[in-house]
């Protein structure tokens, strides 16, 4: 674990960047992660999907798989891989300011 | 000085990373197929450029009449520690399905149909194999639509060119 500090921020993160307490999070750091990742600007249908991540994990332990993404975060699966390119569930995870997911699915 | 132009060159080079990589899907029994399918998706999540060659019962996984009906294997199959007369009794193989695919289910992963569908619609690539299409007096009409076409081997070597290969 390390401290950075993200949009004004000083915030702990793993060695892949991922938020160590989902509760040290805010929109700006989401953007500044984002950014850092190659996704210059949020559009409504990142933030649909980051939204949908952040609220899984946080009611239920854990992230959901891309195919529940693809089905229930109102993003379909083609859609997503627009959206994050370097791989949607991984992606919009770092930037949702939770854990990485661990499923293989 | 040697040595630490060597460490400092160490210390600079980035991780090296899979950026690409072709799978080849040879088997056509269900728990021949999962893994392919697990690793052409598992290689999309990461960001990881993936073609997906199936050939021989492989070709399975991708044609039409045969998506829905992939079966595990119960005779000839160690893993499945039964005996190969027990196996061989009607009705096992697909209890043994109707098993595994409860199992999947419950780990969110997917049907074959729908799986090919997620890994065609997450930017994946796929493709058939020629000689076996061949072999087997099957046309493109054959197939579920996520099959981008059919390719020779060397066509195949082509595109696989800078990945690495994972054949199943």
């Amino acid at each position: 674990m390390s401290t950075v500090t993200l949009a004004g921020a000083s915030v702990e993160v793993d060695p892949e960047g991922f938020l160590a307490e989902p509760a040290q999070w805010s929109r700006d750091i989401g953007r500044e992660i984002a950014a850092q990742n190659g996704i210059a600007e949020l559009t409504d249908r990142h933030w649909l999907v980051i939204d949908y991540m952040r609220r899984t994990y946080l009611e239920s332990g854990s992230a959901p798989t891309i195919r529940t993404l693809g089905k229930a975060s109102g993003v379909p699966i083609k859609e997503l891989y627009q959206l994050f390119p370097k791989g949607p569930a991984k992606l919009a995870a770092k930037i949702g300011g939770i854990p990485k997911p661990r499923g293989c699915i | 000085m040697a040595t630490t132009f060597a460490e400092s060159e160490a210390a600079e080079a980035p991780a090296e990373t899979i950026q690409k990589v072709a799978i080849v899907v040879s088997k056509g029994s269900l728990e021949g197929v999962y893994p392919a399918l697990i690793m052409a998706n598992g290689a999309r999540m990461e960001g990881i450029e993936a073609n997906l060659f199936f050939t021989f019962f492989g070709l399975d996984a991708v044609r039409k009449d045969r998506i829905d009906h992939l079966k595990v294997a119960t005779v000839g199959n160690p893993g499945m520690h039964m005996p190969t007369l027990l196996g061989a009794l009607p009705g096992m193989s697909a209890m043994a399905t109707w098993m595994m695919s409860r199992k999947m289910a419950k780990l969110d992963i997917p049907p074959v149909r729908e799986f090919v569908e997620m890994i065609a619609d997450s930017g994946a690539h796929l493709y058939g194999c020629k000689a076996t299409v061949d072999m087997f007096g099957l046309e493109e009409k054959d197939f579920v639509p996520q099959v981008d076409s059919v390719l020779t081997v060397g066509e195949f070597y082509e595109l696989a060119a800078g990945g690495q290969i994972i054949f199943t």
